[in-house]
């Protein structure tokens, strides 16, 4: 079996690549890569495509070493990753959609993104004319005795975004559901090619509202590895503030939440307030409530100032007063217990083989966290744990949100205590060849890979964002079988996946 | 707190013009035409206990049957279009529609992608637009009173 390094070494290593190696490959050290990945030796971080070639970033497990494989395909034509290894299904379903780039040996090939609405096919590939039909879509076959399906979606009946949902339940029980996403697709990958660094920072903050920071800072993360920006250290610390009041403000959220979908709005009141409270303080200390644009390439726009700081002093205490009380709750009410606990359960061997980040890998045994795995700054110079769990049912999902609330005050805690000063932004240096970049960053729901290489001129040519959603959806499929449908969206809910990260 | 402040005398405008017009009661259906999510989160943070939007007989409904209000988020993607035409059309008259954020005026920084329509009013005609990215609850309880101040006026 061979190592990362010696697939790294069997191809073309790519200049002008920050901070993992890229190299350009041939297809049987992808296919190499591709036994890595079933072995589970090696993780996938992502699969992407260009005009004529596509692009594997992999996470070997031993060593933590990334490492990005580019198999040119001039013919329009690829080895499936998804035939040997299913993580890689949708990733290749959407590749033929956006592309025509045709993964050879995937049995599945119906479009995913594209629903035969847009004016053309292949959209990210002009050159690629021929058009493919894709308006008819045939959810997968089941067969058997007393079956009966119900449709949901893409207009759900709160407030949430548009997906579609096709369960086959016998009774009350799910013996398949079947996700069909991209109804929220924008064109984003489209919209960042040829966009100067200001304008694709919009953007990327724009991927998925609630990890707005998140997406903000891959991207400047990218940008500067590409660019070899040095950032001021005071913008580094206030990045990581912003990005752990984020997590905050989503975790809070979740668990009312998740204990309001078990019928205990109590909770939901509680958390609620809490997650406002959140907001308030961002908005005092960065002029925003879910911190948007705040981050920039180059640093941060917007110094909290002593008022910032002293809000954010006042929300940890607060939150760190109320959360036992509340937790105690949660840990104590035997109807809220009776809902969570051994419900949608996602086994630790598949959040494996799906590289599942976030709170959903770690409720199933898996510890990744890319805050220790692959550490930047400040979290290198930070003390903090990251809890995992094996049970993966709705009840650890919870529990580890709630440790890592806790995890996350002590975390801003210490950043206020040891803020540097100085500068907001770094300086740019001039720059008149291509490079390129990528950044794994640790939102709420797990990690977010971003990769983009510039032109000469400093715009984006291309940029890829995954988000962590497209490794968690497919298990919520698995994780809901033999579930009762009432439990659907307690299920779903302690997953809180993103559709607008994930439909791009 | 000033906000809270603001707020409650923002909900008892909402209150008196909600009870004149629409006999105490305006149901809204909202539709994420492909919003990153933002504008959900500040729809959503309505129900909290700061802003209790149902105290004011202001509340969110499960079926576009039951709804006066449509708010639309998002650009308006062409994968979205169908379902939000058949949304408006399950809605019974009188209507209306709220277009909520900077992308569902006019696309905001989507506007020109292949996959997006550019707006709500691409759809559905809208009545009211509350601008922000996204707008913050008392932003949109403002815009819900603007609406209700119009209505029948």
């Amino acid at each position: 079996m061979s190592g990362l390094a010696d697939l790294v070494a069997e191809g073309m290593l790519v200049p002008y690549h920050a901070p993992w190696p890229r190299c350009t490959v041939q297809s049987s050290t992808w296919q190499r890569a591709i036994a890595g990945l079933v072995s589970v030796k090696m993780t996938l971080l992502g699969l992407w495509g260009e005009t004529e070639c596509v692009h594997m970033a992999v996470i070997e497990a031993a060593t933590n070493t990334v490492a990005i494989l580019s198999l040119p395909c001039p013919d329009g034509v690829y080895p499936s990753v998804g035939q040997a290894h299913p993580p890689a299904i949708r990733l290749e379903r959407a590749i033929l959609d956006l592309f025509g780039l045709v993964p050879v040996g995937l049995p599945d090939q119906r479009p995913w993104l594209d629903h035969g609405c847009w004016p053309e096919s292949f959209p990210l590939n002009p050159p690629r004319t021929a058009r493919r039909d894709s308006e008819l879509y045939t959810f997968l076959p089941v067969e058997g005795g007393g079956l009966h399906q119900i449709a949901v979606g893409p207009v759900h009946a709160g407030i949430i975004e548009p997906g579609h949902f096709r369960f086959t339940a016998n009774g009350e029980a799910v013996v398949r559901l079947e996700e069909r996403l991209g109804y929220a697709h924008k064109g984003i990958e489209s919209l960042m090619a040829g966009a100067d660094l200001a304008g694709a920072a919009k953007l990327a903050g724009r991927v998925s509202g609630d990890s707005t920071v998140a997406y903000g800072w891959a991207f400047a993360m990218a940008a500067e590895s590409a660019l070899q920006l040095e950032i001021p250290a005071r913008a580094i610390w206030l990045r990581a503030l912003m990005a752990e009041l984020e997590r905050l403000a989503n975790h809070l959220g979740d668990i009312g939440a998740i204990c309001n979908d078990a019928a205990f709005p109590l909770l939901h009141a509680h958390f609620g307030a809490l997650r406002e409270r959140v907001l308030r303080a961002a908005v005092t200390a960065f002029g925003h409530r879910l911190m948007r644009d705040c981050i920039v390439p180059g640093g941060v726009s917007i110094d909290p100032g002593p008022d910032g700081v002293e809000a954010i002093t006042a929300l940890i205490a607060s939150i760190g007063e109320q959360l036992p009380r509340l937790v105690e709750t949660y840990d104590n009410t035997a109807s809220l217990q009776d809902r969570t606990v051994s419900t949608g359960v996602l086994k630790p061997a598949l959040a494996t083989q799906y590289g599942a980040g976030g709170y959903i890998g770690r409720a199933s045994g898996r510890s990744f966290d890319t805050r220790r795995t692959q550490p930047y700054a400040p979290y290198d110079q930070l003390a903090f744990e990251v809890p995992v769990l094996s049970e993966g049912d709705v009840d650890a999902r919870v529990w580890i949100r709630i440790r890592e609330v806790e995890q996350s005050l002590s975390l801003v805690k210490q950043m206020l205590s040891a803020l540097p000063g100085g500068a907001l932004v770094g300086s740019f240096a001039d720059r008149t060849e291509p490079c390129e970049g990528a950044a794994l960053v640790e939102g709420f729901r797990g990690d977010i890979l971003v990769w983009l290489r510039l032109g000469g001129d400093g715009k984006v040519e291309r940029c890829h964002l995954r988000d962590p959603s497209w490794f968690q959806w497919p298990l919520l499929e698995a994780a809901i079988e033999n579930n009762i449908v009432a439990d659907f969206p307690l299920c779903n809910k302690s997953f809180n996946c993103s559709y607008s990260g994930h439909d791009l | 707190m000033p906000e809270d402040w603001a707020i409650a005398e923002l909900a008892a405008a909402i209150d008196r013009a909600a009870r004149q017009r629409l006999g105490r009661s305006l149901s809204i259906r909202t539709v994420d035409a492909g919003s990153c999510n933002g504008c959900e989160l500040e729809l959503n943070a309505l129900n909290n206990v700061f802003y209790d939007i149902e105290r004011f007989g202001v509340r969110f409904v499960a079926s576009p049957r039951h709804a006066d209000v449509l708010t639309v988020t998002g650009p308006v993607t062409k994968n979205m279009r169908e379902a939000l035409r058949r949304t408006y059309e399950a809605m019974p008259n009188p209507k209306w529609v709220v277009a909520i954020g900077d992308c569902a005026r006019d696309g905001g920084c989507f506007a020109g992608s292949y996959a997006v329509l550019d707006g709500a009013h691409s759809v559905v005609p809208v009545d009211l637009h509350i601008p922000g990215c996204p707008p913050s609850p008392r932003e949109i309880l403002m815009g819900l009173l603007a609406l209700i101040e119009q209505v029948n006026s």
